[in-house]
């Protein structure tokens, strides 16, 4: 049998359905190089034997990371990692970080709290969502 | 898998359930939920074939639930019946000896999953915890299509209804078994459901599936002296001088000044309780 290369926990007060914490938690692996392409992802028995979650969430957090051309269904066998994620320009010691580590120094400077950082942060991203 | 059309079950002179309509599609977990008095063992009796409807009808896989538990059907009451005088191995005998099919490997398996209950044990010298794990290896030996719980993590202790829900859902994971769980605490079932039944004395509230029943719902949160947005049902508001917060099914727009997200699941089932309390007063 293979290694299990990840375990899913669930958070059950942050909100957040609990398949989305599933997919952000594979997405947050695959930033952090913890999940590379070729690594097979627990079944679902599996995940549903370590942690109570209904299986049909864990077959849609999969199915949406196939969607999202990050994992790779193959019947009878399991699901695998098929991409890498953390773009070039979104790593460690790249211009735009440094960039934001600009502009935080600035708020900071200008006597925003951590939480004032954030909420403006949310409410910007809010607008280029919309 | 299981359709209500108008079902009703009177006792006397007072319905315990009453109107009843939905569908529970195959392979879904439901969570049955409403305070207590709701109707939530009455529908599960009637489901188990153990009492007749009084009026509409009672489907599981398309045929009427027959005066006695469907082959397909298994039911852990909430008395958990067990023969106090068997231990726990001659229990799983029994169950070996009443039913046409059988797994007996499926039920040891179930229980030896569970934390620790010896097979040489008297029932009667069980916990209450332990009673339950045993009445569910008996229904899971069952190899049930459709697994009606009534009320099964109540006597639990956190661990024990941790790994409870394990093996429900790895049975469902292997088994594909559509499950009809009742509880009146949401939050022992919110990570394990993906289909609701909501009853508040005798009557249905909700049924539907969660993440779609959730999409159809908002939280508006805005100011009070605005026109409130336009809704297709408003289920509860509540203002303040300023602010006004709706629970509202159907929201097209959202106008300036308002924001609007998708409520959990425990919000919108304490709106809808709300809700159906304040109409039984008008």
């Amino acid at each position: 049998m293979l290694p299990r290369v990840i375990e899913f926990r669930i958070d059950r007060r942050s909100g957040v359905s609990t398949y989305l914490q599933i997919v952000q938690q594979v997405k947050q692996a695959l930033r952090l190089g913890l999940l590379t392409p070729g690594d097979r992802l627990p079944t679902t028995r599996e995940v549903v034997e370590a942690i109570a979650v209904n299986p049909n969430t864990v077959n849609k957090a999969y199915r949406e990371l196939e969607h999202e051309g990050l994992a790779e269904g193959r019947r009878g066998v399991g699901t695998f990692i098929t991409a890498s994620l953390g773009s070039e320009a979104g790593g460690r010691e790249t211009p735009l970080r440094g960039e934001l580590a600009e502009w935080m120094d600035r708020a900071l400077g200008a006597g925003l709290g951590i939480e004032d950082i954030d909420a403006l942060y949310q409410d910007v991203r809010r607008d280029r969502q919309s | 898998m299981l359709t209500a059309s108008g079902l009703g079950r009177r006792f006397g002179q007072v319905w315990a359930l009453r109107d009843c309509s939905f569908t529970l599609p195959e392979g879904r977990v439901s969570a049955l939920v409403g305070p207590n008095g709701a109707g939530k063992s009455t529908l599960l009796w009637v489901a188990a074939g153990l009492l007749s409807p009084s009026e509409g009808s009672l489907r599981v896989s398309g045929e009427p639930v027959p005066g006695r538990i469907h082959p397909d059907v298994a039911f852990l009451a909430q008395s958990r019946p067990l023969y106090s005088d068997f231990t726990v191995a001659e229990t799983l005998r029994a169950g070996e000896k009443l039913n046409d099919r059988w797994s007996a490997e499926y039920a040891r398996e179930t229980l030896s999953l569970l934390s620790g209950v010896a097979p040489e044990r008297k029932v009667r010298h069980l916990s209450a915890g332990e009673r339950t794990q045993v009445a569910l290896a008996v229904a899971l030996g069952r190899l049930p299509k459709l697994l009606l719980l009534d009320e099964p993590l109540s006597d639990l202790d956190p661990l024990a209804r941790d790994e409870t829900l394990r093996i429900l859902m790895t049975d469902v994971a292997e088994r594909g078994t559509t499950v009809l769980v009742s509880s009146h605490l949401l939050t022992d079932l919110a990570p394990v459901c993906d289909h609701l039944i909501l009853l508040d004395r005798g009557r249905l509230q909700l049924a539907g599936e969660v993440e779609e029943t959730l999409q159809a719902h908002r939280v508006l949160v805005g100011p009070a002296a605005t026109a409130e947005p336009a809704t297709e049902r408003l289920i509860e508001s509540t203002r303040t001088g300023r602010q006004a917060v709706l629970l509202a099914r159907g929201v097209d727009a959202v106008p300036d000044g308002w924001t609007a997200t998708v409520p959990e699941l425990e919000q919108l089932v304490l709106s809808y309780l709300r809700a159906a309390r304040a109409s039984a007063r008008q």
